[in-house]
């Protein structure tokens, strides 16, 4: 379970977040550009901090204004899908994916894990090669599997499938889905683009009021907010 | 070849080796540290990191004096006198170096893509781990090029190390100060065969860094751009 209730002042508006996500659910965030998202994305992450609230995952305090809680992104157990994989381009596939299983222990383990992962995504074959020499939708697998070894309790995915083409979408989205099921931890996804809130157990929109843009699902029933 | 040479050319690289590590270290710490901080001053204190590369180097030399003379604010840093003595060349060759190292390691991270640094870090890894995993190899051709430039100009460095080190032979005489006073005093069988020398081992490290950045940086960076 994920609590999230903070503030942040952006440039343009001051951006409030506060939703729950529980086990097994994959939480939407759907607005368009410069409505915040990604900012909520970072701030759960730890690569961003909120002015105000706190982050509570699984019972344990992320970040807390009034406790002065804020653990580094390393220490949160939480996986990152970037808008642009951010594979590390000096490394293989295979180097990529295992640099994700540091903390597992034994390199038996983590060969194992490379493995089944590897299997899980279909990209085995793959593993020699270097991100320059992906297509989109391989990238996409990869940063996937790299994240998934980490074994994360939360996986952040930003824009995950706006970058592909449309019948790369469709297969991505199965792909993703089934993948949830399977990994058992919940998603938050942000996009701008309808086609993604198929995944979502629950979709956010923003509400905008002049300075303020306020992503809640307490106060608007659905269907009901401005977009 | 004299003793005094010999013992001119030895010296050189040493004083050359030893400032390039030094500039290395602190240039590359430094262009990390600032490569994407920000704070008041900032522009102010990269201006005096850069003040080495454009001041002549006599009024380095006249700064390091200064400063490293017995009553001198770093004085307290060494033991005993230090100028006049081969680390003083050491210090004046790292000085003039360091802007070289920083410069071009400031840019080299600076293009680093902050997100895949952002990635080792959700992925588990703390700042160390990031450095030497993910930054450091990605900003390597930048650093290279930093090194290359910093190991010349400390080799090739003269008015600075002249004035702090002074032209003892045997003791802190470098090749280029052996060279000028051979040429000064019409030897040119003593500075033919120095000038020689330089000039084959600065081809040969130069050669070797760069097939050796190419076998190791090139086959990524040309995969990038195919």
């Amino acid at each position: 379970m994920l609590e999230v209730d903070f503030q942040k002042k952006l440039p343009d508006f001051t951006l409030t977040a506060r939703f729950a996500v529980r086990e097994g659910e994959i939480l939407v965030l759907s607005g368009p550009s410069g409505s915040g998202k990604t900012t909520i994305l970072e701030c759960l992450a730890g690569l961003q901090k909120p002015d105000r609230g706190y982050i509570n995952l699984r019972g344990k305090m992320l970040f807390d204004k009034a406790e002065k809680i804020n653990l580094p992104p390393h220490r949160r157990g939480i996986g990152f899908i970037f808008q642009t994989y951010a594979l590390f381009e000096h490394m293989t596939v295979k180097d990529n994916i295992l640099y994700g299983a540091a903390r597992a222990n034994g390199r038996k383990k983590r060969e194992q894990l490379l493995l089944e992962v590897m299997d899980l995504l279909g990209i085995s074959h793959l593993q020699n090669r270097y991100p320059t020499q992906l297509s989109g939708g391989e990238k996409q697998r990869v940063a996937l599997a790299r994240a998934l070894v980490s074994e994360p309790v939360l996986l952040l995915l930003d824009e995950p499938l706006s970058a592909l083409d449309r019948n790369l979408r469709e297969r991505l989205r199965g792909e993703l889905k089934q993948l949830h099921k399977q990994w058992g931890i919940p998603f938050v996804l942000v996009t701008h683009c309808r086609c993604e809130e198929q995944l979502a157990s629950k979709v956010l929109r923003p509400l905008r009021f002049q300075a303020r843009v306020i992503w809640t699902e307490a106060e608007a029933p659905q269907g009901h907010e401005s977009g | 070849m004299s003793d005094e040479a010999l013992a001119a050319l030895l010296l050189s690289f040493r004083v050359a080796l030893l400032a390039t590590a030094v500039a290395s270290v602190s240039g590359v710490a430094c262009a990390r540290l600032l490569a994407r901080a920000q704070f008041p001053g900032k522009e102010m204190l990269e201006a005096v990191l850069l003040l080495p590369l454009v001041l002549p180097p006599t009024v380095v030399g006249f700064g390091l004096l200064l400063l490293l003379g017995r009553k001198g604010p770093l004085a307290w840093v060494f033991p005993g006198q230090v100028l006049f003595t081969w680390w003083a060349a050491v210090i004046a060759s790292a000085v003039v170096a360091f802007p070289l190292m920083y410069q071009n390691a400031k840019a080299a991270f600076e293009s680093v893509d902050i997100n895949q640094e952002r990635a080792a870090r959700t992925l588990g890894a703390g700042e160390v781990r990031v450095f030497f995993t993910v930054s450091l190899p990605l900003a390597w051709p930048g650093i290279m090029a930093g090194l290359v430039l910093a190991f010349a100009r400390a080799l090739g460095e003269f008015g600075a190390t002249l004035m702090v080190a002074g032209n003892i032979p045997g003791q802190t005489q470098t090749a280029p100060m052996a060279i000028y006073f051979a040429v000064e005093a019409g030897d040119y069988r003593t500075a033919v065969p120095l000038v020689a020398i330089v000039l084959l081992f600065s081809f040969a490290v130069i050669f070797w860094l760069n097939w050796w950045s190419s076998n190791k940086v090139v086959p990524y960076a040309l995969r990038r751009r195919g």
